[in-house]
């Protein structure tokens, strides 16, 4: 019951967390839209307030740049890829009748709660390592070289990784989509005469489209961000730099501020875009 | 489903779950058994399974010769402290949202999962900025409020979906039964609105915990969680496998149980409730 | 106690006008029926009542005093919601102590009222589980034994039966008949159905959009309704309407008779028609009969067995002394 006293009561109660993430949004934001017009780079002690977009065209037309751009394309295509599979699939395995189901999710969520850092840990010493891992000594017995993962394929490697801890996240939200559609329907297919492959592709894919559409959308802000995993194993080396990982290195290793925030705001621009499907489909559910 | 399903599919689908999931759960499970062996075991060609002196040295050792222990303390802190400072923030402006919803509501709603979508790397040089300038780099307090920043949309949002939830009669039930203001949130609202701010709080305590970017870039000694420690294992001297399975065991254990409490929340949660 | 009049009350969302300016008063112990067609107001009318919603225009008045601008809390009524809306985390017992903990009462004085509210609603044996133990029948119970406990000036039922089955709907009926008659409270009961309103109201008020079309007792509505509109909706199954050659028989615009009204034989009558769908109750056959120009299908109601069939020809004679008249506007003609 919204009267003008409760109104303002509510204004009131909801001006700490506005107030909070407008600041959180505005300072930082403004103060590297600030430093990517200046050439700032504390290390050389260089300090110049406005050389207008010159930090942008360097870092746009910079090599690195369109290797970060094509490194993070792929990650999080391939991270997708396999998640979205593995999780259509492990949905539908968990939805089908068996026995101690509820441990078998419970092993299939656990990577999602490892912390990245123990995961690419784990990954690269006890099962990447060339000398030590497990997967060169599955190679021994079955009498091949081993394989160095981390510098013969480090881009595959921590998409491994990564996949890994996603696929949780991604059987879960498809899993609770796949119980929510409705017996019914999948019974009225059956009684049309469809055959399983047909009810899978016609009725309960589509059902699914909107959770699928969730799905790439969230994992995709959060692959872009991606950063332990690589800090701890490759270190951005053998062309697992993403555009998050070159800004990162420009701003805290190199040092170069003006061309690192320069690369930031072009990183939010990026990131914006996506975000802009993404609230389209949440601003719906919030109609609903 | 009322018909009979054979028990040979059962088994089949039985076998095929089972299989898959172990598989997933495997090297969760390879750095449990780990954690137990000499690090020459450890390293073992070819690789043990269960038959081994199970020994728990590496975790004597690392409780007793490593910074672990501060580690676990600042991770406890830092992931509960964000937690609370999030949830004092954000229950009164979910609250609002939820019962006195106005024009605007879905739009302040959809800007606050906007901020969450920033890149931190766009923020990141002016946040190292501020806190040398607050000499609080390398603070727990700097950590618990950066980590209530990015977290807050997600609190924010779960809470109103939780209190959108509360039927409305209710509330009006209680004032029809003579409830003040007062007496309607203390006897009905807050009773019926604790299992969701549980949820809540149990789902940001986990995000805290496993958040990898802020806690490793503005922490270095005083200030470092887990995450922290144990990436510093990512380039050490001698043999670590072992000593390396036990850090992790310990750095994982308390949220892989929270996370088997909190799925329905997980999916509310991160997919900021579009799916349900 | 317990005498509500409305003076001019109107309600509108924004521009939306739901209830145009509108005149009532309810006598005090008066069991007050609101009956209407989905969306007529009738809800919002009872929640304007309640203080749930706040006028636009006009005053409430609540024995003599203005309540127009009181809190809900304040005017001494209480309200049975459709969905019950009992507080899930307290027992039943809490749940029926609640309003009086929230007047002050002492103790005793509520463990005494509770005692008597729960033995006249079967209620003694379930006074310490929780809502979602009990069925709908029973969480009725509560809901009502916590509107009792407040001893109201009037007592305010918002579609209560709505969620019950059939068969639990009629028995809950017949108690809140009784409750009344042995409290001797006002009550306002909103309700779609019009058996119900029938079959419980000492007056019944029909709404459509927002506007009172009559105010009456059950057999002055059925015997008298003053246009098409309360012809329609009071009866089942509902009036038979004609336009054309047989209103102007009688130089009006449309006559109406109830199917019960119409006497039907195999050899002679008025209207001669034959039969769609006839439906067989045992105590009671109703016919649909086709051809009688005007009206298509006809209904007509005849007690006990009647053996005909689809297709058959028929002959149906209307009462003349049950014959409803009226004019251009559907307004009744005496």
């Amino acid at each position: 019951m919204a009267t003008q006293q409760s109104r303002a009561a509510a204004r009131i109660m909801i001006a700490p967390a506005v107030f909070v993430l407008l600041v959180w949004m505005l300072v930082p934001l403004c103060m590297t839209l600030y430093f990517s017009f200046a050439d700032y780079r504390p290390m050389r002690g260089v300090f110049d307030a406005w050389i207008g977009f010159k930090n942008y065209e360097s870092f746009i037309t910079s090599s690195s740049f369109l290797n970060a751009v094509g490194t993070t394309l792929w990650m999080v295509i391939g991270i997708l890829s396999i998640t979205i599979f593995g999780g259509v699939l492990f949905a539908l395995l968990l939805d089908q009748p068996m026995f101690g189901q509820g441990i078998v999710r419970i092993l299939v969520i656990a990577p999602f709660f490892v912390m990245p850092t123990v995961s690419a840990l784990v990954w690269k010493n006890m099962f990447f390592n060339v000398d030590n891992g497990l997967f060169s000594y599955l190679y021994k017995f079955l009498g091949l070289q081993p394989y160095d993962f981390l510098s013969q394929a480090p881009l595959f490697s921590i998409i491994v990784i990564v996949a890994w801890q996603w696929l949780p996240f991604a059987t879960l939200i498809l899993l609770t989509a796949v119980q929510s559609l409705s017996s019914e329907q999948l019974e009225a297919a059956e009684m049309d005469g469809a055959p399983g492959i047909k009810r899978f592709w016609y009725i309960i894919l589509p059902h699914l489209s909107r959770a699928i559409t969730v799905v790439i959308l969230i994992q995709t802000i959060f692959l872009l961000s991606i950063f332990a995993e690589i800090f701890v194993t490759t270190n951005g080396a053998f062309g697992t730099r993403t555009l998050t990982y070159l800004v990162y290195q420009r701003v805290l290793e190199s040092q170069n501020i003006g061309l690192g925030s320069a690369g930031g705001i072009v990183a939010v621009i990026l990131a914006n875009i996506v975000a802009i499907f993404l609230m389209r489909i949440v601003g719906k559910n919030l109609d609903s | 489903m009322a018909r009979a399903i054979s028990p040979r599919k059962k088994i089949m689908w039985t076998a095929l779950a089972w299989g898959l999931g172990l598989l997933i759960f495997f090297p969760i499970m390879w750095t449990f058994l780990t954690s137990f062996k000499s690090e020459a075991t450890a390293i073992s060609d070819p690789p043990v399974w269960f038959f081994f002196d199970w020994t728990i040295e590496n975790y004597s050792t690392v409780l007793e010769r490593s910074n672990y222990p501060l580690a676990l303390t600042n991770s406890i802190i830092i992931a509960v402290g964000s937690t609370i400072l999030g949830i004092l923030i954000a229950v009164p402006a979910a609250w609002a949202m939820a019962f006195v919803p106005g024009k605007h509501t879905k739009d302040v709603l959809l800007w606050m999962l906007s901020t969450k979508m920033l890149p931190a790397v766009g923020v990141l040089y002016p946040l190292v900025l501020l806190a040398k300038w607050l000499g609080v780099m390398d603070s727990r307090i700097l950590l618990i409020v950066v980590l209530m920043l990015i977290n807050l949309p997600i609190i924010v949002w779960m809470l109103y979906t939780y209190f959108r939830e509360i039927p409305g009669e209710i509330l009006e039930a209680a004032r029809m039964d003579g409830a003040s203001m007062k007496s309607e949130i203390f006897y009905v609202l807050t009773p019926m609105a604790l299992p969701g701010i549980a949820s809540t709080i149990l789902l940001n305590i986990i995000l805290a915990w496993n958040e990898a970017f802020w806690t490793i870039l503005l922490t270095t000694v005083d200030a470092a969680p887990l995450t922290k420690f144990i990436a510093s294992f990512s380039a050490p001297e001698g043999l670590f496998y072992a000593k390396l399975s036990a850090a992790s065991v310990m750095a994982i254990a308390p949220i892989l149980i929270m996370g088997w409490f909190s799925q329905k929340q997980l999916v509310r949660g991160l997919t900021f409730g579009a799916v349900k | 106690m317990g005498r509500i009049q409305l003076k001019q009350v109107k309600k509108a969302f924004g521009d939306v006008v739901v209830i145009p300016p509108l005149d009532l008063e309810i006598e005090d112990g008066e069991f007050v029926v609101f009956v209407g067609p989905s969306g007529c107001g009738k809800s919002t009318l009872l929640r304007l009542i309640a203080g749930l919603e706040d006028t636009t225009a006009g005053t409430i008045e609540i024995d003599g005093k203005d309540a127009t601008g009181l809190p809900p809390a304040k005017r001494g009524l209480a309200m049975v919601f459709q969905s019950y809306a009992l507080y899930p985390h307290m027992s039943v017992r809490k749940n029926i102590a609640f309003p009086m903990k929230m007047a002050g009462l002492d103790q005793a004085e509520q463990d005494k009222r509770i005692k008597a509210a729960a033995a006249a609603l079967n209620l003694t044996d379930y006074l310490d589980r929780r809502p979602g133990q009990l069925s709908g029948g029973q969480r009725q119970r509560v809901a009502i034994g916590r509107a009792i406990v407040r001893e109201p000036a009037a007592f305010l039922f918002d579609e209560p039966l709505s969620n019950l089955d059939a068969a639990l709907r009629v028995g809950m009926r017949m108690e809140i008949s009784e409750l009344h008659k042995k409290l001797a409270t006002t009550m306002v009961y909103v309700t779609h159905d019009q058996v119900e309103a029938m079959t419980m109201a000492d007056k019944i008020v029909v709404l459509q959009a927002g506007v009172i079309e009559q105010v009456g007792s059950p057999l002055e509505l059925y015997r008298a309704p003053r246009n098409k509109f309360v012809a329609g909706f009071i009866g089942s199954p509902k009036m038979n309407l004609l336009d054309g050659p047989e209103a102007a028989k009688h130089n009006v615009q449309t006559i109406g008779i109830r199917p019960e009204h119409i006497d039907i034989s195999t050899t002679e009558g008025l209207w001669k028609g034959t039969i769609g769908v006839a439906e067989h109750l045992g105590s009671d056959t109703f016919m649909h009969i086709h051809g009688i120009p005007g009206c298509d299908p006809l209904t007509v109601r005849a007690g006990g067995e009647v053996s005909v069939k689809h297709g058959d020809t028929v002959f149906l004679t209307p009462q003349a002394e049950h014959i409803h008249k009226f004019d251009k506007q559907g307004l009744r003609i005496a």
